[in-house]
């Protein structure tokens, strides 16, 4: 659950991110990523894990699966081949190819405690929060893409003037 | 090399060709990166010839750098602008915050040499090895957020192919930066910018709009990843201790500054005191603060606030306005009304002006005005303390270069001389009015009441005249001295995220990421003076149109020497027989005689006795040989 009046764009979480999945600082590597539209409009866009898993669906290899734990989507490296499929249809955007990867990266909830998470409520800001999954499946209304919350969250904050700067 | 990769992208907008420019291991051991580095790269390039260098001119090189702790540092977000400065002629190290510090890094390079003038307008777009020349005619005479929104939409990345990644991170210039004037700001992300040095117009002068650049990969390898990661953690703790700048930020001085220690300037530095409390961070807060916290990327800190208003269909965006921005475009053109203070500051975002350069230039304006130096024959209006209305205009006419603008557009000092010269007065006469160190505007940090931070050799003795966050002071192996800020600036972390934190840290997780044991010792009597002496030798060289004779210039402000009028510190002023001590002791610790010119036997014991030659050419201009 991403909270968007909470964010304040720091990206600690970006680089919690890649410092846990790939031991570097990396930002085209992090899973989690900050859409900054104008000053104070932040979108921290990652996985929603859809109910009816596009991604999982729709891969040619099945390199694609979910986590039965979790429910985190997981990608096997070995049978990924960066068709591509799963980035181009996934609602949010959240599926991304890096240069020198092998395969797509998609957030995996970090096994069930995420990184991001707990960096955002370690500095206070708590933008960020693991919750259970909701019992009537909402996650789709929030299949949407960062420049549209973008521009919501810009008109809540400015109003009509916010569409001269998004 | 860990922390950094030794490479630079080295641009030439003349020719539209770039290579690689390789910079040895030793040289960052020496001059670490950032400002460091800039000047011995601006040494190494334009040394031999320097009074001769137009900053506007063709032959000046801009520099975007990066330092070992960008991107690892919390809140190593900024890059250092730099060139041959058209406000000092010298070396100005000016920071600014972007992610394209980060994205310089992530691309694979340490930072940009950009030379030559493009024939058209172009902006660079930089995708790791891709380097693109492309038109910018389309944004050439754009404001700030139509620049921003169209680069936003011209290098776009397709989320199909790719995911949703957020477009690239730029720095860009306004139209004060295109119409050459001198107090104009390199910005980025709407509101910030790098404005001491005046590189705006250096940008304009190249015909370049913007920069842009992608990093695919990641940063550099650090050298003791588990002690770097638990120094970064430890850090970020104290950093987020820091509780009135985290929720105030610098807006907290708007009051205090005034209030409280008597260093604020007002009406063109006439008085520094003030008990206005509708004029404090705490009317923004609760009038027009839209968000509370903004953070650029790694920075625990977000002590940057978002101010937003709406007036007849404008919109005026800014952050803060921070401390400065309210004392140069507010009291100090007489202005106690917080709200015209976050339309002006917006407008010079949008302008791409520095707020300080700029009030400081318009403050000077106003008095002049006051004491009928000038009038509303050379204007074609009046200016009139506490009116937003006329300082918008002065601004748009200095933007513009319109009218009397014009003149005004060469900053304080050469404006100060050039209206000598049109009203047939001794230069004193009007120099008296500006607050001004070597052709660098005061930042708004008085030295009368003693009781803020500057001490009295603060914009006197400092390498960047009268830039606020390099200055100055003793004893030269503390903070207090301009030793450590050049290290900040050559590292290139942000001065607030260092506040909180031991500098014994801060070299810590300094030594973690690079591999070096650069000790306190080293970094006060050698790494800072090494800089410093470089940076002080080409001031002093000067040129073409201006130079500096430390007999005369290093000085504080006329100004500074009356007496405060008002408030609890009335009185009080600059003791001139101070001054001069406090200075010859500080150039002394740096290893340089009484006017400030470094020792031969300093310059080799630093390991640069290569820049003796220039020594002599100072000294036979101003002669003293």
């Amino acid at each position: 659950m991403r909270d968007y009046d909470r964010c304040v764009g720091c990206r600690l979480c970006e680089i919690a991110c890649s410092l846990k999945h790939e031991g570097r600082i990396w930002p085209e590597a992090s899973r989690i990523k900050i859409f900054e539209y104008a000053p104070g409009v932040f979108v921290p866009n990652l996985c929603i894990q859809c109910p009816d898993y596009p991604c999982v669906e729709k891969c040619p290899t099945k390199a694609v699966y979910v986590d039965e734990k979790t429910g985190a989507v997981r990608v096997d490296e070995g049978r990924c081949t960066l068709c591509g499929i799963c980035v181009e249809i996934c609602p949010v955007g959240s599926i991304y190819v890096v240069k020198d990867k092998k395969s797509v990266i998609i957030c995996d909830l970090c096994d069930g405690d995420p990184e991001c998470v707990k960096t955002c409520r370690e500095l206070g800001y708590n933008a960020l929060e693991v919750v259970p999954r909701p019992e009537i499946n909402t996650l789709k209304l929030y299949a949407v893409k960062p420049e549209e919350i973008g521009r919501r969250i810009g008109e809540k904050i400015m109003g009509e003037g916010a569409g001269k700067v998004i | 090399m860990p922390g950094f990769w030794g490479r630079l992208l080295d641009i030439d907008l003349s020719s539209q060709r770039h290579k690689i420019y390789e910079i040895p291991g030793l040289i960052y051991r020496m001059f670490i990166g950032g400002r460091g580095l800039a000047t011995w790269i601006l040494w190494r390039e334009l040394g031999d010839k320097w009074e001769n260098i137009d900053p506007l001119g063709p032959e000046n090189i801009l520099l975007v750098l990066t330092g070992p702790l960008t991107g690892y540092y919390p809140g190593g977000v900024k890059v250092i602008i730099s060139g041959k400065s058209p406000q000092s002629n010298g070396v100005v190290g000016s920071a600014v915050s972007t992610e394209l510090s980060i994205h310089l890094k992530a691309a694979g390079y340490d930072g940009l040499i950009i030379r030559g003038v493009s024939k058209d307008p172009v902006y660079l777009y930089i995708d790791d090895e891709k380097i693109e020349y492309r038109d910018a005619s389309r944004i050439w005479g754009r404001d700030a957020v139509e620049t921003l929104k169209y680069l936003r939409e011209d290098t776009k990345i397709d989320f199909r192919r790719e995911g949703a990644k957020p477009w690239p991170p730029s720095i860009y210039v306004g139209p004060a930066g295109e119409n050459l004037v001198r107090t104009a700001s390199v910005n980025a992300k709407w509101s910030h910018g790098a404005g001491y040095g005046g590189y705006g117009a250096v940008f304009g002068s190249k015909k370049l709009k913007a920069v842009v650049v992608r990093g695919r990969g990641p940063l550099p390898e650090v050298s003791d990843s588990e002690k770097f990661l638990s120094l970064r953690k430890e850090i970020i703790s104290l950093i987020m201790k820091d509780y009135h700048m985290k929720h105030w930020g610098t807006p907290l001085g708007i009051y205090y500054t005034g209030a409280a220690t008597s260093s604020e300037p007002i009406r063109n530095w006439q008085e520094e005191w003030h008990d206005v409390r509708e004029y404090s961070h705490w009317e923004l807060e609760t009038r027009y603060w839209v968000r509370r916290y903004w953070s650029d990327y790694s920075c625990p800190l977000s002590c940057m606030k978002v101010s937003y208003v709406e007036e007849n269909g404008e919109i005026y965006l800014t952050d803060g306005p921070d401390y400065e921005m309210a004392a140069y475009l507010g009291s100090n053109l007489g202005i106690f009304d917080i709200r015209s203070v976050v339309k002006l500051s917006a407008e010079a975002d949008r302008l791409g002006l520095c707020g300080i350069q700029t009030g400081n230039v318009m403050g000077f304006a106003f008095e002049l005005f006051e004491k009928g130096i000038i009038t509303k024959d050379d204007l074609g209006y009046e200016l009139r303390w506490g009116e937003y209305e006329c300082a918008k205009k002065l601004m748009d006419d200095i933007t513009y270069r319109k009218g009397f603008g014009k003149i005004l557009a060469e900053g304080t000092y050469r404006a100060a001389l050039q209206i000598a010269k049109l009203k047939s007065l001794d230069p004193s006469e009007v120099l008296k009015y500006a607050v001004q160190s070597k052709g660098i505007g005061i930042g708004a940090h008085g030295i009368r009441s003693k009781a803020d931070y500057p001490q009295p050799i603060a914009y006197v003795a400092s390498v960047q005249g009268g830039d606020h966050t390099s200055v100055a002071g003793l004893p030269i192996n503390t903070q207090e001295s301009e030793t450590w800020k050049v290290f900040l600036d050559s590292a290139v972390i942000c001065m607030f995220t260092g506040f909180n934190v031991p500098e014994e840290k801060i070299l810590d997780i300094f030594n973690a990421v690079t591999g070096w044991r650069v000790s306190k010792e080293e970094l006060y009597r050698e790494i800072g003076p090494r800089i410093l002496s470089i940076q002080r030798i080409l001031l002093l060289l000067g040129g073409p149109d201006v130079y500096w004779d430390p007999r005369i210039h290093d000085e504080n402000p006329k100004k500074f020497y009356e007496p405060l009028p008002s408030g609890p510190f009335k009185g009080w002023k600059a003791d001139p027989e101070e001054v001069r001590k406090l200075k010859i002791q500080y150039f002394g610790e740096l290893g340089w005689d009484e006017y400030g010119i470094p020792r031969e036997e300093t310059l080799n014991k630093l390991g640069i006795g290569y820049v003796s030659s220039a020594v002599t050419r100072i000294k036979k201009r101003l002669g003293l040989d």
